[in-house]
């Protein structure tokens, strides 16, 4: 009960200012909490909507053009004839779910929830550096995803040309692909926001005593991904603009001379694709470049504050130090970098040469090495450790294997003669999401179990948690392992009916219903997950301070804590990880502690 | 609360916030147009035959020269304010601001005889990039120009109640209009010279 009074408590020493009212405090709130929890609550429910267009979508995969129970009645028969899906709306799912998900749900809940609520409070400061700046990312990423899902009110419906949106294709699309370009637009502009005001606040606003070496690897993730997202995704803004010239000012960036749509040569010199008219001359490998140019960086932005929640929760829970930090310091440096130089490995059946092939093929083999180098850390953390398997424990020790399967069956595609062969199959699916959603996602449900005492004060249900870790981790497995089956086996990806006009998928098809079935489970299993997360705020066991006797500064202060954060301003002694030191009293000595204790 | 170091500079950095700030913000600039160059460059290696002498190349100059000049006059903005000379400071931050205006007034012309001469951004990839490449770089003008005027106006109040601080914002509109004026350098030989 005395929690209940913790919640409303105050640090002694701020000074008495006026309370804002609901609206500054709840909705625009300049505190780097409350804009850390709306990015996260915004972004758990664009991953349910994600997830959801993905479990339609997979009812036509398993069961080719039988009405879709539950909420084929619901859709408009534009998009659905009787229940069944239409190709077009197919498409738009498909395109929209890639959108959602990576753009508008695991980023903004990993660097927008966990980076704003986290890096003040690790590195001992009061907020971030431009607490305005970050109001309006927030509102900023909202509008962003209100134009996405609003692309599927649009006469034609929403972007159907994959989340890639590859020209000739999408610029000749119906008017949702100028709305999602608008829509990147807004996202883009949102995160380049962000990511200033991180990496401003990490380097300016260090408590004292905190040296780069004493910083907490999540922060080193953070900071590299923010880099990321500052130098990759303007080259796609730019591309976005160009797309947008193409299909609003007629221009012809990225549609060829001699390009025929509909039986149609599109020569005319003045007028819009829609018309039908292009002056050609343009190039559609230009997009291919200039989108993987940001999309594969992309891909470290998702993964690297996956590892840093789990360097945090394997550390506490393992009771040691992390094995080799400087290296993994480093490693993300190094993997910050070289994403910068691979993004060509994704365009191998583009018929581009053989140096430059093998050029991409060496970064890629390259790249590979700092994430090896990070997960042998984490694994070798583990070694002789007394460990505790509590529920983020369990969620963070998933993400090992399973992204180390994802990152193994990565290389295959790194090098062109079997990417050649594996290309847009769904061994590739099988791939990346294993690097994504039982990699990167389970790490953030591992955080949010593990900071959820931090941010409500209370824990989370030890039960549910268990129900939620083990059905979400026998479906993933159900779901993505079929995958590579398929793929070897040459199913394309990006079928409406799954394959079946193929002969040579014959036998592949019954994994449709086996992975369809399991994706509907899943989304069972992450009931427990919601009804744990909205009961335990109110219900949950009480937290003090440092319910995981962690070391970290955020442990220091209170939980939840207040406005300003700290009750005096933290000074650090001591580097990140000191667990089980030798001739201490305790078995961790927090960073802000001077004696050991 | 008080976020430290927006005015002061931190010791072991040598940085105030809006300063790393600004520069990071010009890194992801530098990257955009970095895009938009390389489409440039690929789009004229991959054309059969890319037009030139299209463009009015003294009216460029002279814009060149204009936008080189408001970067000087942005200059002894900044430094009339170092030297607590508040009048020179609104002068030559003026001066600033109608140098932008007539660089796009010019601009504006430009576009009004090439749209007249029937000369679309659809016509060929080389008015697409050329429309594309100067409406980027114009619409950075314009946002500045909000910028500046904002500092004339209502965002002058600042200077007397923290002189430094304001100082400290005129350095930082001053870094972004350099850019600018820098990308210019580079649009400029790039669509009318070469």
């Amino acid at each position: 009960m005395d929690n209940v009074a913790a919640i409303g408590q105050r640090p002694a020493h701020e000074e008495p200012h006026e309370q804002p009212g609901f609206l500054r405090r709840y909705i625009f709130s300049l505190d780097h909490k409350v804009i850390g929890i709306q990015y996260a609550v915004t972004g758990l429910l664009f991953l349910l909507f994600g997830f959801t267009l993905m479990m339609i979508m997979r009812y036509q995969l398993a069961y080719p053009m039988t009405p879709v129970p539950l909420v084929g009645n619901l859709l408009s028969p534009a998009n659905a004839a009787g229940g069944v899906l239409l190709p077009e709306f197919y498409n738009q799912l498909g395109a929209m779910h890639g959108t959602v998900m990576i753009f508008l749900g695991v980023v903004p809940l990993a660097i927008g929830g966990f980076g704003n609520y986290l890096i003040p409070l690790q590195i001992g400061a009061s907020d971030m550096a431009f607490p305005k700046l970050n109001l309006m990312s927030y509102w900023v990423y909202v509008a962003g995803g209100l134009v996405m899902v609003a692309t599927f009110f649009v006469p034609g419906g929403s972007a159907q040309s994959g989340w890639t949106s590859y020209p000739p294709l999408s610029v000749i699309a119906s008017a949702g692909q100028t709305w999602w370009l608008i829509g990147m637009v807004l996202l883009i502009t949102s995160s380049l926001l962000g990511s200033i005001n991180f990496i401003v606040t990490i380097v300016q606003l260090r408590a004292p005593g905190l040296t780069w070496m004493r910083l907490p690897f999540l922060v080193w993730a953070q900071l590299g991904a923010s880099f990321l997202l500052l130098l990759a995704f303007p080259p796609l803004e730019a591309a976005g603009v160009l797309q947008l010239m193409d299909r609003v000012a007629g221009t012809s960036f990225f549609l060829p001379s001699g390009l025929v749509v509909s039986n149609r040569l599109m020569t005319t010199m003045t007028g819009t694709a829609a018309d039908g008219l292009a002056s050609g001359g343009g190039n559609p490998l230009l997009w291919q470049h200039l989108f993987w140019f940001l999309a594969h960086p992309e891909v470290y932005v998702l993964i690297l504050p996956a590892m840093g929640i789990v360097g945090e929760i394997v550390a506490n829970n393992a009771r040691r130090p992390l094995w080799g930090y400087r290296h993994m310091v480093y490693s993300v440096g190094f993997l910050s970098f070289m994403s910068m130089v691979v993004w060509a490995h994704h365009m191998y059946i583009t018929g581009m040469g053989t140096t430059l092939a093998a050029f991409f093929q060496t970064t890629t083999m390259i790249i590979s090495i700092p994430s090896i180098v990070i997960l042998t850390s984490l694994l070798m953390t583990l070694w002789g450790a007394s460990i505790r398997f509590t529920v983020p424990m369990l969620f963070a020790l998933a993400f090992m294997p399973m992204f180390g399967i994802g990152g193994l069956t990565g290389l295959p595609l790194g090098l062109a003669p079997s990417d050649i062969h594996l290309h847009d199959t769904y061994y590739v699916i099988g791939h990346f999401h294993y690097v994504v959603a039982p990699g990167t996602i389970f790490a953030l449900f591992a955080g949010v179990y593990y900071w959820f005492p931090k941010v409500t004060g209370r824990r989370m249900n030890d039960v549910l948690g268990h129900v939620h870790f083990w059905g979400s981790f026998i479906c993933m497995n159900v779901i993505f392992m079929p995958m590579f089956i398929q793929g070897l086996g040459g199913m394309n990806r990006r079928l409406y009916d799954g394959g079946a006009m193929y002969l040579h998928n014959a036998e592949l098809l019954k994994w449709n219903v086996v992975i369809g079935i399991a994706a509907w489970t899943l989304g069972l299993f992450q009931v427990p997950f919601i009804v744990n997360f909205f009961t335990s705020i109110r219900w949950g066991r009480p937290a003090d301070r440092n319910p995981w006797e962690a070391t970290t500064l955020e442990w220091a202060a209170p939980s939840p804590p207040g406005h300003g954060n700290f009750d005096t301003t933290p000074a650090v002694y001591r580097g990140p990880y000191e667990y089980s030191v030798p001739g201490a009293r305790r078995d961790f000595s927090p960073q802000s502690e001077q004696e050991p204790a | 609360m008080q976020i430290p170091y927006t005015v002061e500079t931190r010791p072991d950095t040598g940085l105030y916030n809006a300063k790393l700030g600004i520069w990071l913000f010009l890194a992801s600039e530098v990257m955009l147009f970095a895009g938009l160059f390389s489409s440039y460059i690929l789009l004229r290696t991959g054309s059969v035959a890319w037009p030139r002498h299209m463009l009015p190349v003294g009216l460029a100059t002279l814009n060149t020269a204009i936008l080189i000049a408001s970067s000087m006059t942005m200059v002894m903005a900044w430094a009339a304010l170092r030297m607590n000379n508040w009048a020179r400071h609104r002068v030559f931050l003026g001066l600033t601001v109608l140098l932008g205006l007539v660089f796009l007034g010019i601009k504006l012309t430009e576009y009004r005889e090439h749209i007249a001469a029937g000369e679309l951004p659809s016509r060929d990839t080389f008015f697409a990039i050329y429309y594309t490449l100067t409406a980027v770089h114009a619409l950075h003008i314009v946002g500045g120009l909000i910028v500046m005027l904002y500092f004339l106006g209502p965002g002058s109040r600042l200077w007397a109640q923290r002189p430094e601080q304001f100082t400290n914002r005129i350095e930082s509109i001053g870094l972004y209009w350099h850019f600018v004026d820098f990308m210019w350098i580079f649009i400029f030989p790039l669509l009318y010279l070469l």
